[in-house]
């Protein structure tokens, strides 16, 4: 061997040999320096956390009947993550998905794109990293397919669910009382720690709105775990720890089925008929309350939606239908949101404050076809005289020009155009006293407050609006000009004075409050909470939905307390003259011919009829009612926005709330004895629907 | 040499019978070699079947079924280097043509319809029944005599082979070279490379060669780089390694599943067959180019140290085999050897751990498959072939 090929054969040696002791020192620095670091990453990838939902609980009428239920469905969800590992991107295994689904490929791409700015619905609101339900009415054997050829639809499973289900029981959907379910934000989640997001369910759902919001807490349950060991391809092998679900809790609420239905069904006809009668007749509701505890028996608003449309994925076409002003924003409840002129049924405020501000209770008043406020006379309905009267005619007649006599010399009193430091008001602060302007506190989310236009209101009023009305007052009305130059000057003229001193209360405010008009708004639950206070004796009453939440398994978890009322700072004999007053109404006033042939004798009913005239708009029909007037238990208010005269349209829908309560010859009654169960259910009616 | 008897004496069984001759000789076999193969083959088989048994288990496949073929395998691979032990290597200079062109005839069918794709490397045969032949793993073996041949020419008072050699030799690797580049199969040409320098080197030829093969193979390098030569895959795959989180389900999901697998065996492992991480089969290719990973993690830091020192002594023995030949032809193969078995070791541990790019490189002796277990097995039998015919006084 020559010296050379001995020497490289040398250096070859030490080659090898320094190879070798540089895969040793890796080795070393990976198993021994860093194994701790290199196991937490394998167990990271040996096993995933299953969150395993809660059932949700029931929402239960008042004898245990579900109004919200579960139903078990067959759910397909997809996981982007795991789609997103495909070559192409899961086009491949969507396309094979869409096949079984029977659907095509775009349908299901858009399923389970990511909602954001500019994207249509359909469309994932909830969090990318959870599996995505693409459809929930899957027939078992086509979910049997997708799981049976697992290697074909990776990213894809299909597994029992339960979603949430709306047997309507006699009738009764309360869509906007019970609100609907959505998958959870990002930020809701951020927002509420301890919400643990249900990941391999794909469906984490939260109340968005309705007693499913406000009860969320106890109906959610609280989701259980789960801690499998997987492969690499996400196929599990086993289960390490576990810890059962807790399911949530049934809400036991005061809606009746029964009356529930019956009034959603009586708001439906009296749309129907206002329609009918030539009155676009475009929103309503329908409230009943239980007037001695605050109760909600009833709580229908129109126009209304079949709350299942929420379960599954929603499409833009249904979801523009629910927010669009197009379809009457079906989402929103004219019960608790709605606000509207209550027009004559406020004169329960305004005659108590009437008398606690002197005028004789017993007096004798004039009603003539129409009042002088200062320089604008204000006429009585369809500009009728009746000569004089006592307050109870006033009432039952509902005369206006008494209340205008009334709300101008309290005005006049209070300084007129330059009031005194501290003005009574007396009308006002009545209106507030009967808790107009201000939310009642019903258990509901997003309540409106209504609005009681008083003079630091007019005062902000001005504040916002003066800068456009001077602006007004020196440019006129060009546009109107063209058309009717009688009616441009009109409204210069306005502009020009609220520019000056638009701050003012002025007497033609104070009547028009007095008579619930102008820029009064109340709703429907504050006006059925006023008439329940005049008919209870002077209680005002917080309005509460829920009774109590049951447990599972049956058994009071807890009871939902009533709020203690606030007291009406009204004599009870002038309550009671009011009560007499309106007993008068049915019977021999505006509402007799609605209740003619009523049976007084099963359910004396006692009301107001309120025809609330809206600038540009047809007037507001009203009937607020109680009974029975001798011991009352119910206060029913029925409006029909646009729906022409309080009389005609929702008089009519109450009488017919009344007979379905107590039932007639014809019918029979739905309480028994006029009473809502005492009790609260042992157990829901029925069960899970199978 | 006092006995002195001509040509047969150098074996040292000229006067007897040829076959007792070489029963004889299988006397003086490397006894460490021999084992320390013997230890890696029943190793690897066990690291083959622990790869395997589960997935195939959920696949309703017999779970035994790589660990059986592994064993056919590794018995007919005894075989072929028991043949090439007791073979007159240096009767092989006969045969050198024959295998050169066997070799490049089975390099050109892989590139024809005949050929398949496997993971990128169009480097298989498929003859069917579930066989599939891999000739660049043969042509390793070529490769090695041939240079040998050429470089190992006795010379009269030149130290190192002339430039007609060298350039002989850098023509005939180069066919086989240019056709692996062609499949493409990185792995194998990097081996070959490896083998061309570390023969030239052995082989005396002057430095400047050496020098500018280097710099040659950097230059080439770097154009083909540079003048996007190389699929996108082939730059990812070779790049992952330097950061394997950067795309952790593409191109370096092989190599960060790879450095979790090794890494979380930790000193002593999860026990043979106990591997989570294998069970779960993380690592793709693992019975094959991975098969360090199971090591890694069933048998931590000190079962695969054990390996790589077992593959160390193999490399030791090899160039002590090398040193002691009795020749330069028989010193050439073994360098040849030794210097593919190496780099192959480096190249495949070395990518497990992160420190090397992934390649389609098998770990000798270890990883299951037919053609490199067969390709290993002629080595091995290479490297006893010298040894038995070693100088006698060294």
């Amino acid at each position: 061997m020559n010296p050379r090929t001995h020497f490289r054969l040398v250096v070859l040696y030490v080659l090898v040999g320094l190879l070798l002791l540089v895969l040793m020192g890796r080795l070393w620095s990976m198993q021994i320096l860093d194994g701790s670091h290199y196991q937490q990453l394998a167990d990271q990838n040996r096993t995933r956390d299953i969150v395993v939902p809660a059932v949700r609980g029931m929402i239960l009428d008042d004898r245990g009947i579900p109004l919200v239920r579960n139903r078990s469905a067959l759910v397909v969800s997809v996981d982007r993550t795991t789609l997103s590992r495909q070559k192409d991107g899961g086009k491949a295994v969507l396309d094979r998905l869409a096949g079984v689904l029977g659907t095509t490929y775009q349908d299901v791409a858009n399923r389970i794109r990511l909602c954001g700015p500019g994207i249509k619905r359909p469309c994932w609101p909830g969090s990318p990293y959870q599996p995505i339900p693409v459809e929930d009415h899957v027939d078992p054997k086509r979910a049997l397919q997708i799981m049976e050829r697992q290697e074909d639809f990776p990213g894809v499973t299909a597994q029992v669910q339960a979603v949430r289900d709306y047997p309507r029981p006699e009738g009764a959907t309360a869509a906007q009382v019970l609100g609907y379910l959505q998958p959870i934000t990002q930020e809701e989640l951020d927002k509420r720690k301890g919400l643990k997001v249900t990941g391999y369910s794909g469906v984490d759902l939260i109340g968005r709105a309705g007693l499913e919001a406000q009860y969320d807490a106890a109906l959610r349950g609280e989701p259980g775990f789960r801690r499998v060991l997987v492969d690499s391809q996400g196929r599990v092998t086993g289960t390490a720890e576990e810890k059962a679900a807790v399911p949530g809790g049934n809400l036991v609420t005061s809606i009746d089925a029964g009356v529930q239905g019956a009034a959603e069904k009586a708001l439906k006809h009296a749309i129907e008929n206002g329609r009918k009668a030539g009155h676009p007749s475009d929103a309503g509701a329908a409230v009943v309350m239980d007037v001695q505890t605050g109760r909600m028996v009833a709580m229908a608003s129109y126009p209304t939606y079949d709350p299942s449309i929420w379960t599954g994925g929603i499409s833009q076409d249904e979801y523009d239908a629910l927010l669009g002003k197009k379809k009457g924003e079906p989402l929103i409840s004219r019960v608790t949101q709605g606000q509207f002129a209550p027009g004559s049924t406020f004169k329960i405020s305004s005659v108590a404050a009437a008398v606690g501000d002197g005028y004789p209770l017993n007096g004798t008043y004039q009603c003539p076809g129409s009042f002088d406020v200062g320089s604008r006379a204000f006429h009585n309905f369809e500009g009728e005289a009746l000569g004089s009267m006592n307050l109870h005619t006033a009432l039952v007649k509902s005369c206006d020009t008494v209340f205008y006599k009334f709300a101008y010399e309290e005005w006049l009193r209070d300084g007129g155009m330059h009031p005194k430091k501290n003005p009574s008001d007396p009308m006002v602060k009545m209106a507030r006293d009967y808790g107009f302007g201000k939310a009642t506190g019903i258990d509901l989310p997003s309540e409106s407050s209504g609005r009681i236009p008083d003079r630091g209101w007019k005062k902000d009023y001005w504040d916002a609006t003066k800068k456009g009305d001077c602006k007004a007052a020196k440019t006129g009305f060009p546009d109107v000009q063209k058309t009717d130059p009688a009616r441009a000057a009109y409204l210069k003229a306005v502009a020009a004075e609220n520019c000056v001193d638009g701050y003012v209360w002025r007497a033609g405010d104070a009547a028009n409050f007095s008579v619930g008009q102008g820029d009064v708004l109340v709703t429907p639950l504050q006006l059925v909470r006023a008439y329940a206070a005049v008919a209870n004796g002077g209680k005002l009453l917080t309005p509460r939905l829920g009774l109590a939440v049951m447990r599972p398994d049956g058994g009071i978890e807890r009871r939902i307390a009533d709020p203690q009322p606030a007291k009406l700072p009204v004599d009870p004999k002038v309550l009671a003259y009011i009560r007499s007053g309106l007993a008068g109404v049915t019977k021999s006033g505006t509402a007799a011919g609605a209740f003619n042939g009523f049976d007084f004798k099963k359910v004396d009913v006692a009301g107001k009829t309120g025809t609330a005239e809206v600038y540009g708009k047809d007037d507001n029909s009203w009937f607020a009612s109680f009974g029975p007037v001798k011991h009352p238990r119910y206060a029913v208010v029925v409006m029909v926005a646009q729906g022409g005269q309080g009389a005609v349209t929702a008089a009519p829908a109450v009488r017919e709330i009344w007979e379905a309560m107590y039932g007639t010859k014809k019918q029979k009654p739905l309480l028994k004895d006029g009473k809502l169960p005492s009790d609260l259910p042992s157990a829901p009616v029925q069960g899970t629907a199978p | 040499m006092l006995n002195s008897t001509g040509a047969g004496s150098v074996g040292g069984y000229g006067d007897r019978s040829l076959w007792q001759g070489r029963l004889a000789g299988l006397r003086k076999l490397d006894w460490p070699l021999t084992v320390t193969v013997l230890v890696l083959s029943v190793v690897g088989a066990l690291l083959v079947r622990s790869a395997t048994f589960q997935l195939a288990l959920e696949h309703g496949d017999d779970p035994e079924g790589f660990l059986k073929r592994h064993i056919l395998n590794l018995l007919i691979g005894f075989v072929l280097g028991g043949v090439v032990t007791v073979l007159d290597y240096r009767l092989l200079r006969a045969y050198v043509p024959i295998l050169y062109a066997l070799a490049c005839v089975g390099l050109l069918a892989v590139l024809t319809p005949l050929g398949s794709t496997i993971n990128g490397s169009h480097s298989w045969i498929v003859i069917g029944g579930g066989f599939q032949i891999q000739p660049s793993e043969f042509a390793k073996v070529g490769l090695v005599v041939l240079l040998a041949m050429i470089l190992g020419e006795p010379r009269d008072g030149e130290i190192g082979p002339g430039r007609r050699d060298v350039l002989l030799a850098l023509a005939l690797a180069g066919v086989p070279g240019v056709l692996i580049m062609l499949q493409p199969d990185l792995g194998t040409t990097l081996v070959f490379i490896a083998v061309v320098l570390g023969m030239l080197a052995v082989s005396g030829a002057q430095k400047r060669w050496l020098v500018g093969l280097v710099a040659g193979g950097a230059a080439a390098g770097a154009a083909v780089f540079f003048f996007g030569l190389l699929k996108k895959y082939q730059i990812d795959r070779f790049t992952a390694f330097l950061d394997p989180s950067a795309d952790p389900r593409g191109a370096g999901y092989n190599a960060q599943q790879a450095r979790i697998a090794i890494g979380s065996g930790g000193p002593f492992g999860k026990g043979l067959f106990n591997g989570q991480q294998t069970g779960g089969h993380f690592v793709p290719e693992q019975q094959t180019d991975f098969i360090f990973t199971v090591a890694g993690e069933e048998l931590g830091f000190v079962g695969a140290a054990v390996i790589v020192l077992l593959l160390g002594v193999v490399l030791w023995r090899g160039l002590r085999i090398a040193s002691q030949a009795a020749d330069l032809f028989g010193t050439l193969v073994a360098t040849g050897v030794v210097c593919w078995l190496a780099f192959q070791t480096f190249e495949n541990v070395g990518m497990t751990l992160g420190i090397m790019p992934i390649t389609g490189l098998p770990l000798p002796f270890v990883s299951y498959g037919g053609s490199a277990t067969f390709a290993n097995m002629i080595a091995f039998g290479l490297l006893q072939a010298v040894h038995i015919r070693r100088r006698p006084f060294d």
